[in-house]
């Protein structure tokens, strides 16, 4: 029997559109589900950071992936304006994270050593600077910052309009997107999977999972275990400013429309509708504590958002063992490694599935570490 | 009443803080206060009175007739709150009112959070959007906002003006200006032509209502004064960096008119902000044409502990919004153990006669004046989020080609109601706009997420609420 | 343009606009105060560099931003206006400068 699509992905956020975009794009039938005008949306929350700096301690693959990720994204950002036919603000300047106390500074130079002391990781320059060689680098840093980290591979981009871009790609690329499509069911078949969904069923030859929070639910369904848990966030965005930083900080960074953001907290909590007021006064704090001046800017938003994080935050690439051709692409880095996943890991998928170097990334690595 | 200056003179917590100074919260408050609870009216403006009784206290205007009777009536619901015991925080916002009733207050740049065991908000209506070609251009302002101007500074509107639009505020606008002297160019009526038809089911309930006579006589006053253009279907205003001109349609035939100053107005819808960021549920309301949070006959929304009085909780007018905020303070009062229920049932009883009276004409004044669909709907070039600076045409193009189902994925990729006004002139349009091109239901469609800071605060503010360590480390990570 | 009505009014309030000496009244907001000296353009839009004026006067349009005593982006419509206030228009420059 014929299917309907070569490919059904699951989620239509940062994940699953940079997937399905990269499948599209290498000329497969793709159909992308996604849940609908209000949901658990992380990809509406994010802090739009490519960033590599201290990415990867635990993990080196991580390490390599997200770097590999970041080195792909300017060939992957000239793509999407072209495809989209709008700029999205990627660049690459390099970025810094700020600290406000000595204390803070040597437990940052410390794991970024004990993540370069990581084999397989190939060294990359961090530079590790006093408050003063801060405030020479960015004028307006203020003078209880303490020291930084500077990273030049870092960067940022607009993650609306990478998210758009996605979209529109995906679209032109003749690809179909359906909304308000929250999968109930799928079923594997002869050859193949049936997604049901509240407006009718879909087949397709292979299933990948980008559902995010939703995924435990969905994997059980095809025999992929995938603990993921939400680590909810807020974030900051104050009233478009004259430009004042040119370059990403780790906590606060200034779009390309000209609103400062100012993130990013992490706590164990599943409700994305509630926002701490105490947690906004620390970011707050801290931000202008870093740049005084950005202390009479009004704030014109808030917001709260869940991360989908796995047990040691990695992510999860995995086909299910006993449902070939249905896959798990699960992270909390959207931004950044959508590159990575638009371009190496859609290749793999469309070449027949994922190949050994991705052994690291699968959740068996949690069960292993259970029975030891 | 009890006249705070700064935040720290606030109380930790409060029996009961109404937020809005109009007629539902100034109604609300003096009762309460009346019966012994710790009351705190917070308003954003520097004098009580809301919009509708706008500068009732400081009004330079003191011929009477200039403003008309009506709005006379505010002058005792004003003096009955200043000679109340509740404490007022005039020019202060409130940016933050969580489900748990804590508020964030800010005024003159300090903020402070206090905790309610009830809380009213009376926080009224705003113009309805009224996205035209040329709306955002130096010269076009609502007319509620020229109105505002007369009654606060006595300043009028001059030179060539065209008052465009529908609804009973446009003719009241109307009479107050011609009765001062001034004289409009042209009105403009943008009232449907077939509306008359669609709203004499309820002209029986409408007659016996109080809003008949006052209507007649100022429709017959301004008909009597100025050029009245009827049935107006398309509109919009023309010029450079200023207004020079205004085109409009009649039958079919475009028009052009010399103009100084375009006033708009059709009507006026809740202003929900506060109540959708709190997580009140909000309902579409196809009657009103407006997103009304949901509500019991006392006010009561569905987050335990607030109730919101007056026209933020659907549209009725100021007489009606003072007896709806005396029935939320009774409710609030039975809440606090301060009334029995047999007492508040007892004093509610001839409220609710008056609340009646006036529910009688509100349908036949919604029908008739419902706004067309040209003037909700933003066309190609018409700019709908005057923040972000987005067009209907891109709102169409998005929802069309990316197969955009609602508000909140259209703001993530067109960023239509993430400005400053967060979405309150853009809101409707934007959700209306959405349901047109889908051809669904606006219900289905919905509304933007709203959260806190529902006004905006400094960073420095922000900064200063107190905070743990526990929360310190969700964002000091190390 | 505008008209102040004959009446008494209150008292004059001398205030500064981009540094040229205006007079307000007791009881004006600094919007108000602003298109009673015929005053409309307050500033230009953050997106597009367009003219905008006070349009809602009520608090919730966020048209009538001016700088006020060095500070930027105040709701000109919200603030009492008082003796001696220094306002500065936000022509030319949408964006809200980080020092303002």
């Amino acid at each position: 029997m014929q299917n309907d699509y070569d490919f059904a992905v699951v989620g239509g956020g940062l994940v699953g559109a940079a997937v399905a975009y990269g499948l599209g794009k290498r000329g497969l039938k793709v159909l992308m589900l996604d849940e609908g005008d209000v949901a658990k949306r992380a990809s509406r929350g994010n802090f739009a950071l490519v960033w590599v700096q201290s990415k990867g301690l635990g993990m080196p693959r991580y390490a390599t992936w997200t770097r590999a990720s970041s080195d792909h994204w300017p060939g992957f950002a000239a793509e999407l304006r072209e495809v989209a036919g709008f700029d999205l603000a990627y660049r690459r300047p390099g970025g810094f994270h700020l600290v406000l106390s000595q204390d803070e500074l040597e437990r940052r130079a410390a794991s970024i050593q004990r993540l370069h002391n990581q084999d397989e990781v190939e060294p990359y320059h961090i530079e590790v600077l006093d408050g003063d060689e801060i405030r020479r680098r960015l004028p307006e840093a203020g003078p209880e910052v303490a020291g930084g980290t500077y990273c030049a591979l870092d960067g940022d981009v607009n993650s609306l309009k990478l998210f758009r871009a996605m979209h529109a790609g995906f679209v032109r690329n003749g690809g179909s997107y359906r909304n308000g499509a929250l999968v109930d069911r799928i079923e594997a078949g002869d050859g193949g999977y049936r997604l049901v969904t509240p407006d009718g069923a879909h087949t397709a030859d292979r299933v990948v999972l980008a559902a995010g929070l939703d995924n435990p639910r969905l994997g059980a369904m095809v025999g992929l275990d995938v603990p993921v848990r939400p680590l909810r966030g807020q974030v900051i965005v104050t009233e478009k400013t004259a430009p004042f930083l040119d370059m990403p900080l780790s906590t606060i960074r200034q779009t390309d429309e000209g609103g400062v953001m100012i993130g990013d907290s992490q706590e164990e909590a599943d409700d994305h509708d509630v926002m701490r007021p105490g947690i906004n006064a620390v970011m707050a704090d801290r931000a202008v504590r870093m740049f005084p001046r950005l202390g009479r800017l009004n704030v014109v938003r808030t917001w709260s958002a869940l991360r989908v994080y796995s047990r040691d935050g990695f992510p999860i690439y995995e086909e299910s063992p006993s449902h070939p051709g249905a896959y798990v692409v699960t992270c909390h880095s959207g931004v950044t490694l959508a590159a990575a996943h638009s371009q190496i890991l859609a290749g793999k998928l469309a070449d027949g599935g994922l190949t050994s170097d991705f052994d690291d990334f699968s959740a068996r690595r949690f069960h292993v570490s259970a029975a030891s | 009443m009890n006249t705070l200056n700064e935040v720290s003179e606030l109380a930790a917590a409060y029996d009961l803080v109404v937020i809005g100074a109009g007629p539902a919260g100034m109604a609300a408050a003096t009762l309460a206060a009346g019966a012994g609870v710790s009351c705190l009216l917070v308003d954003e403006n520097p004098a009580p009175g809301g919009q509708i009784y706008r500068g009732i206290g400081s009004t330079p205007l003191t011929e009477r007739r200039l403003l008309g009777e009506e709005y006379w009536k505010g002058a005792e619901i004003a003096s009955a709150f200043a000679g109340s015991a509740a404490s007022y925080l005039p020019q202060a916002t409130v940016w933050q009112l969580s489900p748990e009733r804590e508020l964030g207050i800010s005024r003159g740049g300090r903020t402070r959070m206090i905790r309610a065991t009830r809380v009213i908000m009376a926080t009224g209506a705003l113009e309805r959007p009224f996205p035209i070609p040329g709306w955002t251009l130096p010269g076009v302002m609502t007319a509620g906002a020229a109105q505002i101007l007369l009654k606060t500074a006595g300043v009028a509107v001059s030179g060539k003006v065209v008052l465009a639009g529908t609804g009973p505020l446009l003719w009241l606008i109307a009479a107050q200006y011609l009765a001062a002297g001034k004289r409009f160019d042209a009105i403009l009526d943008t009232t449907p032509k077939g509306s008359w038809r669609k709203a004499l089911s309820e002209l029986p309930r409408f007659l016996a209502s109080p809003y008949l006579r006052k209507g007649l006589r100022l429709m017959a006053t301004v008909r009597g004064s100025a050029r009245v253009i009827s049935g107006v279907t398309a509109l919009a205003a023309e010029g450079s960096d200023h207004l020079t001109q205004v085109r409009y349609t009649v039958a079919g035939r475009e028009s052009v008119i010399d103009a100084d100053h375009l006033l708009l107005h059709q009507g006026v819808v809740p202003n929900i902000n506060m109540a959708s960021a709190s997580g009140c549920a909000i309902d579409w309301d196809d009657e009103q044409l407006a997103f009304v949070p949901r509500v019991d006959a006392w006010g009561a929304t569905s987050v335990g502990g607030i109730a919101i009085a007056g026209d933020g909780a659907g549209i009725a007018g100021a007489e009606a919004a003072a007896e709806r905020g005396r029935l939320a303070a009774l409710d609030a009062l039975a809440a606090l153990g301060r009334i029995t229920p047999e007492e508040k049932a007892r004093r509610a009883a001839p409220i609710r006669a008056i609340v009646a009276r006036y529910d009688r004409g509100r349908a036949f004044l919604d029908r008739l004046y419902r706004p067309a669909e040209q003037f909700r709907v933003a066309t190609d070039a018409t700019v709908a989020c005057r923040c972000e600076e987005v067009t209907g045409g891109q709102i169409r193009d998005v929802v069309a080609n990316l197969n955009v189902l609602g508000p909140n994925q259209l703001k993530s990729f067109l960023r239509c109601g993430m400005g400053p006004c967060q979405g309150r002139l853009c809101g409707l349009t934007v959700t209306e706009t959405i349901a047109r091109t889908r051809g669904v239901d606006p219900a289905e469609v919905g509304y933007y997420r709203l959260r806190a800071p529902v006004k905006p605060i400094t960073l420095a503010e922000l900064a200063t609420l107190e905070h743990s360590e526990a929360e310190i480390k969700t964002v000091a990570r190390g | 343009m505008y008209q102040r009505l004959p009446e008494p009014g209150g008292m004059p309030i001398p205030f500064t606009l981009d540094g040229r000496r205006l007079e307000g009244r007791a009881g004006d907001t600094v919007a108000a105060a602003l298109l009673a000296a015929g005053v409309e353009t307050c500033r230009t839009s953050a997106v597009g560099g367009a003219p905008r004026a006070p349009y809602c006067m009520m608090g919730v349009c966020f048209e009538c931003l001016v700088t006020i005593d060095g500070v930027g982006n105040r709701q000109g419509c919200l603030v009492p206006l008082q003796a001696g206030m220094a306002v500065e228009t936000q022509l030319g420059h949408g964006k809200r400068e980080l020092a303002r």
